[in-house]
C-alpha cells in the first residue's frame, strides 16, 4: 500500500477550498481527515476543538458506517449527518479517499451546506487525483536513486527521540 | 500507511495494540498516557462500554520529537479484543504502520492468545498486509502474575519470526515503554526504504 504524501503546493490548495467552502457554506469549522484517521488540513474557529480527535473519530465514525453499507449491500454511505442542539456535523467523502467535514449552527443550514459542499467536493477530487499522481512518479524518481529526506535515517537519530 | 505531510513537515504512523482481550492493550496506552509529558500528547480517547470494555479502539497521539527536521507523531490504537468484536477490530488495521501483540502470560489464556494471533494474521491479509513483513513486537504481559507461565514457553508458541520480545507488567509500567520504541524503531526504519 502507498503512503499519503502531501506537498506545500496541495496543501495551499486544499485551504483555499476549504476556505471558501467555509465562508460560502457559513460554517464555523471545515477540515479534512484521510480514512486512517490523519488531519489533513483544517479551516475555521478550531480555538475551542481538539482537532486531532476529532479526526480519528470521525475516521472510525466513517470506517464503521461503510462496514455498515457493505452488510446491507451498498457501497458506501456518501453523506453523514449529525444533528445537534446547537451545532451540526456533515461529512462527505471525497473521491473515496478522504473525508470532507463542516461543522455549522444556525446561522447556516443543511441546504446551502450541502450545495457547497457538493462544488467543493469536485474541485478537492482533482487535488486529491494530483496528489495521487505526484506520489507515484516520486516513487519512480526514488527508485531511480532520488533521495528522501529518510533515506538515510540512523539508528541513532530514532534513539534520540527516545532519550528522556 | 505512513502519511508524510511536507506542508507541515510531520511524519504521521499509525501503531495498534493487538490482542486477546483483557490482556492489557488499554492499560498500556494508559501507562503511557500518565508518563508523558502534557505538551507531547493529545488526548486519550476510550470508546468503551459500561463496565469499561473496549467497544470501538483507543485512541492516542503521541509527539516523539524532531528527524530530520519533521516532527513525528504516532496514533496509537487499541482494538476490542473479544471475539464477537471481529469487524470493528478489522476496521482498526486500517492503514496501520506497525503493530504490538500484547500477550497475556496466564496459562489460562494461551488458546486466547493463540486465536487471537491467527486472528491478526487473518485481518491483516484481508487489508493487505503481512504479518511476516509488518513492524511488528511481542509483549508478554501480566509477568507479575503468580499464574504466568515461564517466557521460554510464551515465547516458544507465540514468537513467530525472531521479533522483538519484552516482557510487561502494563499497570506498573515495566516493558511498556520498550515496546513502544521498539516498535517506533521499526516503523521509523522501514521510511528508509520507501
Ligand atoms: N496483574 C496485572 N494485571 C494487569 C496487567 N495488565 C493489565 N492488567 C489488568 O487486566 C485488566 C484488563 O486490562 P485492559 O487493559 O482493560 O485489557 P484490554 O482488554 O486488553 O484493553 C485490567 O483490570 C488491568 O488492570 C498486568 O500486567 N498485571
Ligand atoms: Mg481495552
Amino acid at each position: 500500500m502507498s503512503d499519503f504524501v502531501l506537498f506545500d503546493e496541495e496543501f495551499h490548495q486544499i485551504k483555499d477550498v476549504i476556505g471558501r467552502l467555509k465562508a460560502d457554506a457559513q460554517a464555523k469549522v471545515v477540515f479534512i481527515v484521510d480514512k486512517n484517521g490523519q488531519q489533513i488540513a483544517v479551516q475555521g474557529d478550531m480555538e475551542s476543538l481538539d482537532t486531532t480527535s476529532l479526526a480519528s473519530l470521525t475516521a472510525g465514525n466513517v470506517a464503521a458506517t461503510d462496514g455498515l453499507a457493505r452488510l446491507i449491500g451498498e457501497k458506501e454511505f456518501p453523506v453523514l449527518f449529525h444533528e445537534g442542539e446547537r451545532d451540526n456535523v456533515y461529512i462527505s467523502i471525497v473521491g473515496q479517499r478522504v473525508i470532507l467535514v463542516v461543522i455549522f449552527d444556525e446561522r447556516s443550514s443543511l441546504g446551502l451546506v450541502r450545495l457547497r459542499v457538493r462544488k467543493a467536493n469536485g474541485e478537492l477530487e482533482r487535488i486529491f487525483d494530483t496528489i495521487q499522481k505526484k506520489v507515484e512518479s516520486e516513487k519512480t524518481r526514488r527508485q531511480e536513486g532520488f533521495d528522501s529526506p529518510f533515506a538515510e535515517i540512523t539508528d541513532e537519530d530514532i534513539d534520540s527521540l527516545f532519550r528522556e | 500507511m505512513t502519511f508524510i505531510n511536507y506542508a507541515a513537515r510531520e511524519i504521521n504512523c499509525k501503531i495498534v495494540y493487538y490482542g486477546p482481550g483483557l490482556c492489557g492493550k488499554t492499560t498500556n496506552l494508559q501507562y503511557i498516557y500518565d508518563r508523558t509529558n502534557p505538551a507531547s500528547k493529545g488526548k486519550l480517547i476510550s470508546l468503551a462500554t459500561e463496565t469499561d470494555r473496549t467497544l470501538f479502539f483507543d485512541f492516542l497521539p503521541l509527539d516523539l520529537g524532531t528527524v530530520r527536521g519533521f516532527k513525528t507523531r504516532f496514533h496509537l490504537y487499541t482494538v476490542p479484543g473479544q471475539v464477537f468484536y471481529d469487524a470493528s477490530r478489522k476496521l482498526i488495521l486500517k492503514g496501520v504502520d506497525g503493530v504490538v501483540f500484547v500477550a497475556d502470560s496466564q496459562e489460562a489464556r494461551m488458546d486466547a492468545n493463540v486465536e487471537s494471533l491467527r486472528n491478526l494474521e487473518k485481518n491483516l491479509i484481508d487489508h493487505g498486509f503481512d504479518l511476516q513483513t509488518i513492524p511488528y513486537v511481542l509483549q508478554l504481559n501480566k509477568r507479575d502474575l503468580p499464574t504466568a507461565m515461564p517466557v521460554d514457553e510464551l515465547y516458544r508458541q507465540l514468537n513467530f519470526k525472531g521479533e522483538p520480545t519484552f516482557e510487561a507488567t502494563a499497570p506498573a509500567g515495566p516493558g511498556v515503554f520498550d515496546t513502544l520504541k521498539a516498535v517506533a524503531k521499526q516503523v521509523l526504519m522501514e521510511l528508509r526504504k520507501k
